[in-house]
């Protein structure tokens, strides 16, 4: 039988490959707040700590382009204080003591804790006593009719090549979802030079957010730039429609028009991009490849890493800070970034907990008023049930695999189907190059919607690694080869 | 909630789903117990080739009953589509063992001559074929391939539609499938089971565990010894290519999707299912060997899978002499004995008592091992 | 069709865009420097040959997929440009 399976892998000479290996007391992932200020807080507690990033220079998503942004003069116009407050917190990273590999893609955290890498050298693996998990957040999908034309992309991607190009859409634009990032956007294209033809907001949700409202007119700063964005649209002319429902792309190789209903009247606008955006999620793949256990925010809609006081996972070694381990926005992803800092500083015995107890106590104190304006954020914009889960059942779901929403609720009703995985076998949803970032939570609300039960029950998807691609040529590279 | 019915069967994977459908085309209406979706589960991580080249040298009963499978997989894959509409991707156009040294060569021969030996006349097509004979089925074999063999009885089916496929049909002929419905105990006696889940107590006359890993406690309850232990595989798949490898080899096949599928490594690990990185380092290194434009292809995912192994590797298949109505159905080649299982096995089921074929696949053969 | 409005410090150098020669900023990303030179699909799909174009422009939805100096399906949004890159869109599954 030997002969037949053939390959005979013995177990445990792997161990030579970690001879040659760099190792740090701290690998962080992500460039973004999060990362960025764990990591300044550990160099100067003497970690020997690296950072990983994928992007050609620290910020993250955020902060994106921030170095090059903020030596032109336009910038701060454009993008307003928040964005140009992140030029202090990268200053801070340059000038300290962290190795930073940017342009490395971090394609496997092995049980070891080995960090695998692909960047300019090609494969290469470094080692970890801790492991801090910052890979921040991605854009909620806004599964629609039509949102696999060209022509349509997220408002995240608009502002990207904004920061990080100076590049900006011509022609008629229009936004559409909700969201407080989607007014946000508006105003950086219009101050760009073109500002949008209309943004369409779904209908909020007042009814459950009202509870919140106490707390959160207690964080002034989130009124006043609300208020101030819309009344800086509204002078430049840009239509704001709310209330809008049943949003549609129509097109044949590209986007054309965007419908929707308001008011109980279906209505139409010619369009040369369509940017949607419906808040943010935990960009979770890495922590899930790792099997920390996740649990459903209800909240938020969305699976985060369970995570305990000290910003740990369920995996030892392995911490979580940032936007990825529950969206709480940049500020608080960078304090929770310090405070992930000191927690991994004590778990490798460098300071005592007393020491971290200590210099966490302000920076949780600073972090409260963040994390105050969240939840009513959370519930007036919470996304419209045929967002989460589409109602009609020609809407591609999986984009990559171009599995519609009707197959897969054909599935839950005619056969009954244990969870998201045994889904993605029957139906190869998630099987495709972005290992279900773009479906998982729609195939999740799917299938719970279908079932009458909470996302939370129906569970998510394994991820596999590698979670970046790699060519079977990098799998096989050894590290001592490098 | 108390339920009975005419047989229940315990799993949810291939072997499960085949067997239960299998009764279903008696006229039986069965429940199938499945636990949740993230069992381990041999039916999501397997190669899915429908192999008989390599099957049993030395135990020519297992090449026979590996055969008759692969004979009957058209017409299982064809009942299916039509009761269903879904493609189980079934395709028999033969299929390759590659040898990377002569040592590999010498030892390939052996095993093809001895089955050949072992068959019937003429039912064994397997043949040694040359590296230029390799060549022109598939010219992108690289310089390190000497040699090969070759099977035209051999293919591959999609087995995660042929799981889809036979839980559907199972359904639409009035089988009733529950998820999430871990067993927690068994009440036996002759001809009258009793199932405990967190939710049901399902009482029937009948009763299958083929439960792949989770037949070795069940089968202590009904008086089946069953000694399974899992060996790990792992399973690279790569981004989707235009049709590239004509015919599947014994480690390294492009699906119908386009995918490139690559296995199967073979490790003692106990139920530990996480990736060895040095397993997938070794797995990426021979398949560059075997087909060197994989080198420049895009790895969409790696996993492994826990094989259900017996101790000498072939199934278990056997009657409960103290509980009869219970049967065990256990085997590590679950895609190749599929068509086997839902024809041939699911009717012994009925019967009450299993052929003198599947004699050989009795448990009992490891109590005499024991005494030795 | 995207243009530049703010003009960031740094040098300029030419790739090669679906077969034409262009100039763009280093800091640009293959994606960018495609979405700055042409409208529409940049692939179609493996599956049902589909028109696509960038989705996300931050790594997650693997819609930016470009052949780039001959090697398909790279992330365009996560490749910076070198001089001379040849960037092209594309049909369909990778042939080999």
């Amino acid at each position: 039988m030997a002969s037949i399976l053939g390959i005979f892998c013995a177990a445990n000479f792997g161990l030579r490959t970690l001879l040659t290996m760099d190792t740090f007391e701290l690998a962080i992932v992500g460039a973004g707040p999060a990362g960025l200020a764990a990591g300044v807080t550990a160099a100067a507690l003497g970690l020997r700590t690296v950072l990983v990033d994928e992007q050609p220079a620290p910020g993250g998503q955020i902060y994106r382009g921030i170095e090059a942004a903020s030596r032109h003069p336009d910038s701060a116009r454009v993008f307003g204080e928040d964005y140009m407050a992140g030029a202090d917190l990268v200053r801070q990273f340059r000038a300290s003591a962290v190795k930073y590999l940017p342009l490395s893609q971090v394609w496997q955290i092995d049980r070891d804790r080995n960090l695998w890498i692909r960047g300019a050298n090609g494969v290469t693996a470094i080692g970890a006593r801790q492991v801090l998990l910052a890979t921040g957040a991605m854009e909620r999908p806004v599964p629609i009719p039509g949102w696999t034309l060209p022509g349509v992309m997220t408002c995240g991607a608009a502002q990207t090549l904004l920061k990080s190009a100076g590049l900006a859409p011509s022609g008629r634009i229009v936004l559409a979802g909700g969201g407080p990032l989607l007014l946000l956007i508006a105003a950086q294209l219009m101050r760009a030079g073109n500002p949008p033809a209309a943004i369409l907001q779904t209908s909020t949700n007042l009814r459950r957010a009202i509870a919140h409202l106490p707390r959160f007119v207690s964080s002034p700063s989130y009124v006043r730039k609300g208020l101030g964005l819309v009344a800086e649209l509204r002078r430049a002319g840009v239509r704001i429609e709310r209330g809008v429902g049943d949003i549609r792309i129509l097109g044949e190789t590209r986007a054309e028009a965007v419908e929707y209903i308001r008011a109980g009247t279906r209505r139409r606008e010619q369009v040369d991009l369509v940017l949607l955006h419906h808040g943010v999620v935990p960009n979770t793949n890495l922590a899930l490849s790792l099997r920390c256990e996740h649990e459903w925010n209800d909240a938020q809609h969305a699976f985060q890493p369970r995570t305990h006081a000290g910003l740990g996972s369920s995996v030892e070694g392995v911490l979580v800070a940032g936007d990825c381990a529950g969206i709480g926005g940049a500020k608080a992803a960078e304090l929770r970034g310090r405070i992930a800092a000191y927690n991994a500083a004590t778990n490798i015995e460098r300071i005592s907990t007393d020491a971290r107890d200590r210099q966490c106590a302000p920076i949780q104190r600073e972090l409260r008023p963040h994390l105050r304006a969240r939840p009513f954020l959370d519930a007036y914009f919470e996304p419209p049930r045929d967002l989460l889960a589409p109602v009609e059942d020609d809407v591609v779901v999986c984009r990559c695999e171009e599995v519609r929403a009707g197959e897969i609720r054909r599935i839950v009703t005619e056969q009954s189907c244990p969870g998201p995985n045994q889904m993605k076998a029957f139906v190869r949803t998630g099987m495709g190059p972005c290992q279900g970032r773009l479906c998982g939570l729609t195939v999740v609300e799917l299938m719970a919607q279908t079932r009458g039960v909470s996302p939370g029950e129906i569970g998510y998807y394994r991820i596999r690694p590698p979670i970046k691609p790699i060519a079977l040529g990098e799998l096989a590279t050894r590290a001592q080869e490098k | 909630m108390k339920l009975t019915a005419d047989a229940i069967v315990i799993g949810g994977g291939l072997v499960a789903s085949a067997v239960a459908y299998g009764l279903t085309r008696l006229g039986l209406k069965p429940v199938m117990l499945d636990e949740g979706d993230v069992a381990y589960r041999a039916s999501r991580g397997n190669f899915a080739l429908v192999w008989t080249q390599s099957k049993g040298p030395g135990v020519p009963e297992y090449q026979q009953w590996s055969r008759l499978s692969s004979d009957k997989w058209s017409e299982l894959a064809a009942e299916l589509q039509s009761e269903t509409g879904v493609d189980c991707g079934h395709r028999r156009n033969g299929g390759i063992h590659v040898c990377l040294s002569e040592d590999e060569l010498a030892k390939r021969t052996q095993v093809v001559e001895q089955l050949r030996a072992e068959a019937p006349p003429g039912r064994y097509r397997a043949q040694m074929i040359s590296r230029a004979e390799m060549l022109k089925l598939l010219p992108a074999f690289g310089p390190d391939v000497v040699g090969g063999a070759y099977c035209p009885d051999d293919g591959t089916v999609n087995p995660l539609f042929s799981l889809r496929a036979l839980q559907r049909a199972f359904s639409a002929r009035g089988g009733r499938y529950f998820c999430d419905s871990r067993v927690s105990s068994i009440a036996a006696a002759p001809r009258a089971f009793t199932v405990e889940t967190a939710s049901r107590s399902i009482s029937a006359p009948r009763l299958v565990l083929a439960a792949g890993l989770g037949n070795k406690p069940l089968g202590e309850q009904v008086g089946l010894n069953v000694p399974v232990r899992p060996v790990r595989g792992q399973i690279i798949v790569t981004e989707r290519l235009k049709p590239v490898l004509e015919y599947p080899t014994t480690y390294i096949r492009q699906t119908v999707e386009g995918g490139i599928l690559i296995g199967e490594s073979r490790e003692e690990a106990g139920f530990d299912d996480t990736l060895n990185h040095t397993v997938s380092q070794t797995l990426a290194a021979r398949a560059i060997r075997t087909f060197p434009f994989l080198k420049q292809v895009g790895v969409v995912r790696t996993w492994a899978g826990l094989r259900v192994m017996s101790p000498d590797v072939y199934p278990i298949y056997e009657q409960s002499s103290a509980y009869p109505g219970a049967f065990v159905c256990t085997c590590h080649s679950g895609v190749t004995l599929g068509a086997a299982h839902a024809f041939e096995y699911a009717k012994a089921v009925v019967d009450g008592h299993l052929p003198e074929k599947l004699g050989r696949f009795s448990s009992r053969r490891f109590d005499v091992q024991a005494r030795h | 069709m995207f243009k530049r409005v703010i003009e960031f410090e740094g040098p300029v150098l030419g790739v090669v865009i679906n077969g034409r020669e262009c100039s763009v900023p280093a800091s640009f990303t293959a994606a960018a420097a495609m979405l700055a030179s042409e409208d529409g699909a940049t692939r179609e799909t493996p599956i049902s040959g589909a028109p696509r174009a960038p989705y996300c422009m931050m790594g997650v939805c693997f819609e930016c997929l470009l052949e780039i100096d001959g090697v398909p399906n790279q992330q365009g949004c996560l490749v910076p440009v070198a001089a001379g890159m040849r960037i092209n869109r594309q049909r369909g599954a990778r042939t080999v």
